[in-house]
């Protein structure tokens, strides 16, 4: 069920939740992820979805938000991880068209593993529960097709 | 850079290290989650929420607002059957490729180039949602 151990997850798990915290006590903000994409998008975009006010006032930290991300990760593999730098196997078809997928399906949702997940649970949201048991039950029935049919990696 | 741009830029930080540590930036061990070989992504997600939950909940009855101002409000969202369809399209796009939004960025620092095929078909597929469905 562990075959890596827990160690690493349960302490990365902690981490999370402590950057998250860190960010919500200084200044009240949700660190969330998939709103990244429709924020930034008001850069390049003048349609009226995505010149909401909300998406202005956010693009700003939630692009300081994701670089935060990219180096906290690069921090991580040149010190302590045993893998060091790490490039993927899985095909490039199966990551472009679950982007796809990814980018379409938060936005509509309103929300991804990190903002349902991470901070819709932890408000206690019920919106959010019934969104996380939709997006774990899908991808393991799909996770085990992809497999089934012999896609490897 | 503001004061604020800081302390989330921190947050960051130790978000993508999380996330990083916790195997999130291999679609590998993703996958393995969601082919129930590898369990421990669920320790990740419990670990993190458990903890979030005790700061959202707890931190607004002892402070008055965050620490540089404004004001604590709740994370709000309505259930509806855009919510669930989402997420169902969301749980496709995870299950074929093993990534998401947050661990797509944490991919990148960790040198897994290839991702960046993955967040220029999110930026799409975000667009796409934007411009034609709502």
């Amino acid at each position: 069920m562990f075959p890596l151990g827990i160690v690493p997850y349960i302490v990365g798990g902690i981490l999370i939740g402590i950057g998250v915290g860190h960010i919500y006590i200084t200044t009240g903000l949700h660190a969330t992820q998939s709103s990244f994409f429709s924020t930034i998008l008001s850069y390049v975009s003048k349609r009226p979805y995505f010149q909401q006010k909300q998406y202005l006032e956010s693009r700003g930290w939630r692009l300081t938000f994701a670089i935060g991300v990219i180096l906290g990760a690069f921090i991580y593999a040149i010190t302590i991880s045993p893998d060091g730098l790490f490039w993927t196997t899985v095909q490039w078809w199966r990551l472009a068209i679950g982007g796809f997928l990814v980018g379409f399906g938060t936005r509509l949702s309103k929300g991804c593993t990190s903002g349902h997940g991470i901070s819709g649970l932890a408000s206690l949201s019920t919106t959010s529960l019934y969104a996380v048991i939709t997006f774990l039950a899908v991808g393991i029935a799909t996770a085990l097709i992809i497999q089934a049919l012999g896609v490897i990696p | 850079m503001n004061i604020r741009h800081l302390f989330v830029f921190t947050g960051g930080l130790l978000f993508g290290f999380g996330l990083a540590y916790g195997g999130m930036a291999q679609q590998e061990i993703v996958l393995s989650f969601l082919q129930l070989t590898d369990l421990g992504l669920l320790l990740l997600l419990g670990a993190s929420a458990f903890v979030t939950a005790l700061t959202i909940n707890l931190v607004p009855k002892i402070l008055k607002g965050p620490l540089l101002g404004g004001e604590f409000k709740k994370r709000t969202r309505t259930l509806n059957k855009r919510t669930i369809i989402g997420a169902a399209i969301f749980g496709v796009g995870w299950g074929i490729s093993g990534q998401c939004p947050g661990s797509a960025w944490a991919s990148l620092g960790v040198g897994n180039l290839p991702v960046l095929i993955g967040i220029a078909t999110m930026a799409l597929g975000a667009y796409i949602m934007g411009r034609f469905f709502t």
